[in-house]
């Protein structure tokens, strides 16, 4: 009963979530974050059921209100979807158990708004996903996005002003994207997806089609952050509170790219894309290799750490835009994994900021002493772990989005992706080594004071927020051990067909 | 040899796992010396019974197996452990030499009053696991798993002493580490992409195949450009001596024996089980890798020969010892191959025996300049002893083992008719005598200063390991088949790696 | 070209209008002129979704008994102007959000003025 209601259900619990929190925060603080907690834990519990009997049984599809697909809107859970939804689900739970004391701590007074937004943000997310209809994909677009654009403005000083800009960028990105779905209304006059997909060999050459799809790439492509598009990123990202950071920036571009996923390969034909399209999938490849060295080098330069996870995430979102590009198997398994990879690390990451921000104060690497390793062994344990998965050495589960990106470039010689993706990785080493050092090791300068012979208290994280941190720092082990097991199990069901 | 004959054994899997195994313990009891160094005792002793007990099979061409999990799903590879006779050379190399070098890490590390022991002893469980892993490795993936986590590994210890220089050194490291790290996964991407399989193969993988002549030479160099960083081939050899910043015992097991002959090993892997000697000779392949290592060979000992600081005169003789070994797997005979894998063997106990005594001197006397040795012989005969041993063995003086590894050597190159090689190896020894016989001389036949006179031998622990070791090259340089039969696992190699009839094996003798 | 510009001047007069409210949102220095630019590219978004489901000579989508069902075509497509209600709500959203945004940064930095703006972060 339930699996055949998933699509609908999850991003129904999390609107409904949204709706409930600020009801129940009236009557008691407390309980705002404990819905926030258990709706995202039923809607994870709804994913996990959908995603097994997507697995076992194919694609369920909903329609909602009872309008027969194409006239009426679909939701669709097929292995992609309801694996990103899933993530998207599991991301959220774990963050929101992290939350409620770094949202005390960081933006207090705005709790129940935060999580009211969180929920809404998620319910936007999730409906992008599940959606099998593009003007209804645009609507949770917006959802989403209008919910993002909150969630960063409720931040440090300046978060309104990355807010600001954040709003105008991610505006210009939804109306190009609703431009390009409006002039594929027009030529083949309807909007769901699979007819789409349908009707497509027959208008394929007309130019609305092509302006179309370039024009949703486009958009999606700002979304997602996509080098050059990324400028909006790394301030919203800096500048949010920390938990709320850590939940837009593991899932919130990943499902931008998973956008540009359906489009490209479920509604347009593989021929076209083959043929035509070719040059869009190779642009969207170059500016990928671009963002991940422009992104890494840039990371480097930061003197602040969420700053510098920022920078990093737009080298990220590169890897997915070289696996889309790659359009064959190997480049659509690397990019889902990794996808899967940076959502985990990344989250941990940023929980490691909010935990330096709670004890110290600050997240700024240059202020950073080996001190830290004594005050918080487990988050400097933790952040190694997450740092060596990020360089993506081998067994962590960083390396193995980058080995099948690596081959899936080799076997169709593109050597300049495959020097991007190598080149990366040094960058990376530079610029987490750049921060291991100083938490671990002594300073430099010869006046300077080695911390960790003073007398340090240990004040780690407390348990809300160590626990989940831990979590993901060691799922990375876990998910680098059993990235087989997860790439024939999850990923190669959703590979299309033809690729 | 015998038909090889593959079986499933877990032994290989729990001998990776055992030094593993030790590090949480290790952890746990940091406030305890006694009770952490027990643990690092106690991996080191099941480990190398747990090595040993696979070479009776590997001698009898049994190969004992163990996949431990699917590590890549699209292609098809395991993470996959495999027994074969030149992991077993190598791993019992190493993990026999962890017993000494734990006792004379301990040593060393009390004597010296270093911090952060628990680090260091972790650290270097961690290394020896990977080191283990990187010789039983089954296929490319798993040893580039391996060697990443060696790589990484290492890090802490060369850094340990968290002063500038080792900072410096430490970054160093890192970028060549990484970099080599990040250059083998484009070669192995490009050699399945080429090939369709990773398994180490005796004689190649690609046999029977295609293959583009400027691709293949860029995998090679690909290739060589990753293990030859840690092989410190130059022009990559720079940060080993750099790397002697690190305590006495990481310069002595990891950077002679473990980590350096990890790169070694990766190119006797790669020459021999994956390019094999025919791909090798049709493209010439092998006179890219004697251009690069001939030339190592005679500049590292000529910029040894201008060392003052004794620990970093051993490294550079190391980056040339290094690649005598690599220089006998270029010349694709399989005497120059059994000289290889033999002098992978005996450098390790001869170079372990000197660091071994560096670092004595150093915690005992606090000396770290080769022009400050005068006299010491007397203070620390059994020391200085045992360093006369080494360097006399290294410069190629029968009766110590590293003499009959480079008799093969020469042989080789006569095998090969490389004329010029055979010249390498011969100059290369007087280089080796003209750095090393002035330290002796100065130890026994100068007179000492005045500092000299209150001290004695340095502590049991770290004198009674380097007595061994050089007992051990000289038992071995008399019967290089003594206990372990080095010899005969190294001429199967060669046979297997050659595809060679049963006969060359003179089983026992050595000629 | 005449006849281009005759059968596409809505669409001409669209992109006009949508680059120069796109032009506002990117160059103009003031943040409030750059809602405006955003407004006037949501409003051509919603009229090139309007426009494109304009027919010649076809009537709104309610049942008129004197064409009856058999002529689909004197009917407009009620799907686009539907959607477009839909837009419009996003839209106006979207311009709140901002304008709160606005009042948000004008009362913590009290300027409207980028440069002014960037100065007075620092």
């Amino acid at each position: 009963m339930i699996s055949s209601q998933a699509p609908i259900l999850i991003p129904m619990t999390f609107l409904f979530a949204a709706m409930l929190i600020p009801l129940v925060g009236a009557v008691n603080r407390a309980a705002a974050h404990l819905t926030a907690v258990l709706g995202s834990a039923l809607a994870l519990y709804f994913s996990v059921i959908g995603m097994q009997t997507t697995l076992a049984q194919g694609r369920i599809s909903y329609h909602i209100a009872g309008w027969m697909p194409p006239i009426g809107i679909e939701f669709v859970m097929d292995p992609l979807s309801a694996f990103i939804c899933a993530l998207l689900c599991g991301v959220t739970f774990i963050v929101m158990v992290f939350g409620k004391r770094s949202v005390e701590y960081e933006i207090p007074q705005k709790e129940i708004a935060f999580y009211s937004l969180s929920m809404l943000l998620l319910g936007g997310l999730a409906g992008m996903v599940m959606t099998g209809d593009l003007f209804n994909l645009y609507v949770y677009l917006e959802i989403a996005a209008l919910a993002g654009y909150a969630l960063v403005a409720i931040g440090d000083k300046r978060a309104v002003v990355s807010a600001f800009r954040y709003l105008v960028m991610g505006t210009v990105g939804a109306t190009f994207y609703l431009l390009g779905v409006a002039l594929i209304f027009i030529s083949t006059g309807t909007l769901n997806m699979a007819d789409i997909a349908q009707l497509m060999p027959m208008v394929q050459d007309s130019p609305a089609v092509i302006v179309g799809l370039v024009l949703i790439v486009l958009g999606t492509a700002l979304k997602m952050a996509l080098f050059p598009m990324h400028a909006w990123l790394p301030d919203a990202y800096t500048h949010a509170s920390t938990t709320a950071t850590a939940l837009i920036a593991p899932i919130g571009t990943k499902v931008s790219a998973y956008v540009l996923f359906r489009v490209l390969f479920f509604v347009v034909d593989p021929d076209h894309l083959r043929t035509e399209l070719l040059n869009l999938l190779q642009i969207i490849g170059y500016l990928g290799a671009a963002g991940i060295i422009w992104g890494s080098i840039m990371a480097i330069c930061q003197s602040e750490l969420k700053r510098m996870l920022a920078y990093s995430s737009v080298a990220q979102v590169g890897y997915i835009a070289v696996g889309i590009s790659l359009a064959s198997p190997l480049g659509f398994i690397g990019a889902i994994l990794h996808a899967l990879n940076h959502a985990v690390m990344k989250c941990c990451l940023f929980f490691i900021s909010g935990n330096m921000r709670l004890r110290l104060g600050h997240s700024m690497i240059p202020q950073m002493t080996n001190g830290l390793r004594k005050s918080m062994p487990w988050t400097s344990a933790a952040f190694t772990l997450a740092a060596i998965s990020m360089i993506g050495l081998p067994p962590t589960a960083g390396f193995f989005g980058k080995w099948y990106l690596a081959l899936g470039a080799i076997e169709q010689s593109h050597w300049i992706f495959l020097s991007a993706l190598l080149i990366s990785t040094i960058l990376n080493v530079a610029y987490f080594f750049r921060v291991m050092e100083r938490m671990y090791l002594k300073p430099q300068e010869p006046e300077g004071v080695d911390y960790s012979e003073q007398t340090i208290v240990r004040s780690e994280a407390p348990a809300s927020m160590l626990v989940p941190t831990l979590f993901l720092a060691l799922s990375l082990l876990v998910l680098g051990f059993a990235n087989a097991w997860i790439v024939t199990n999850l990923i190669v069901p959703m590979i299309p067909g033809w690729l | 040899m015998h038909e090889i004959v593959t079986y499933t054994s877990s032994v290989p899997f729990l001998a990776v796992l055992v030094s593993l195994a030790a590090v949480p313990l290790i952890y746990a009891s940091s406030n305890r010396p006694n009770m952490r160094e027990f643990w690092t005792l106690a991996a080191a002793f099941i480990k190398f019974p747990l090595v040993l007990s696979l070479l009776p099979g590997v001698m009898a061409g049994e190969v004992a197996e163990f996949t431990i999990v699917q590590i890549s799903a699209s292609p098809d590879i395991a993470l996959k452990l495999r027994a074969d006779a030149v992991g077993m050379l190598f791993a019992v190399v190493a993990s026999g030499l962890w017993i000494l070098t734990s006792f004379y890490s301990i040593g060393y590390m009390r004597g010296a009053n270093e911090k952060k022991q628990t680090r260091y002893f972790a650290s270097f469980a961690v290394c020896l696991s990977a080191t283990i892993g990187i010789a039983f490795s089954a296929n490319l993936l798993t040893f580039l798993i391996f060697y990443e986590i060696l790589s990484l590994a290492t890090y802490p210890l060369v850094i340990h002493k968290e002063n500038k220089e080792a900072m410096r050194s430490g970054r160093q490291y890192l970028l060549y580490a990484m970099s080599a790290g990040v250059v083998l996964i484009a070669a192995i991407g490009i050699t399945y992409s080429i090939a369709g399989t990773l398994d180490f193969n005796p004689g190649g993988i690609f046999g029977g195949i295609l293959l583009d002549p400027v691709l293949i030479k860029v995998v090679f160099i690909l290739f060589i450009a990753g293990v030859g960083v840690k092989a410190g081939i130059m022009p990559l050899q720079s940060w080993l001596p750099a790397a002697m910043v690190a305590p006495t015992p990481v310069s002595a097991l990891l950077h002679a024996v473990a980590v350096v002959k990890a790169g070694v090993f990766g190119v006797i892997r790669v020459v021999g089980f994956i390019f094999g000697p025919e791909v090798m000779h049709e493209f010439s392949l092998n006179l890219i890798l004697a251009t690069f290592s001939g030339a190592t060979v005679i500049l590292a000992s000529l910029i040894a020969l201008n060392q003052d600081d004794l620990k970093r005169r051993l490294a550079y003789s190391t980056v040339g010892h290094l690649s005598y070994i690599v220089l006998g797997v270029a010349l694709l005979t399989p005497e120059g191959f059994t000289g290889g894998l033999l002098h992978l063997s005996n450098h390790a106990t001869t170079k372990i025996c000197l660091f071994f005594c560096a670092g004595a001197i150093y915690v005992n006397l606090h000396k770290t300049k080769i022009s400050q040795l005068d006299g010491i012989g007397r203070v620390m005969p059994w020391t200085m002893g045992a360093f006369t041993i080494g360097a006399l063995g290294l410069a190629g003086v029968p009766p110590i083992n590293a003499f009959v590894s480079k008799w093969f050597l020469c042989q080789g190159a006569m095998a090969a008719d490389q004329t010029i090689i055979l010249g390498i190896f011969l100059l290369s020894g007087l280089l080796n005598a003209a750095y090393f016989f002035p330290i002796v001389q100065r130890a026994f036949f100068r007179p000492g200063g005045k500092d000299l006179e209150k001290h004695g031998e340095a502590s049991l622990f770290m004198v009674v390991p380097i007595c061994i070791v050089a007992t051990l090259s000289v038992l071995l340089g008399l019967q290089p088949n003594l206990i372990l039969n080095m010899y005969d696992l190294a001429a199967g190699i060669s046979q297997s790696v050659f595809q060679l009839p049963a006969v060359f094996i003179a089983s026992g003798v050595w000629p | 070209m005449l006849e281009f510009i005759q059968g596409y001047y809505a669409y001409i007069f669209l992109a006009t209008a949508f680059t120069i409210g796109l032009y506002g949102m990117m160059v103009k220095q003031n943040l409030m002129k750059k809602v405006l630019g955003m407004s006037i590219v949501a409003a051509t978004t919603i009229m090139f979704w309007i426009v494109g489901a304009y027919k010649e000579g076809a009537g709104v989508t309610v049942l008129d008994p004197r064409i009856g069902v058999e002529d689909p075509g004197m009917y407009l497509n009620p799907l686009p102007h539907t959607l477009m209600l839909t837009a419009i709500v996003v839209a106006v959203v979207t311009l709140g959000v901002a304008l709160a945004l606005l009042i948000g940064i004008y009362r913590e930095y009290k300027t409207l003025d980028e440069p002014t703006l960037l100065e007075r972060m620092k």
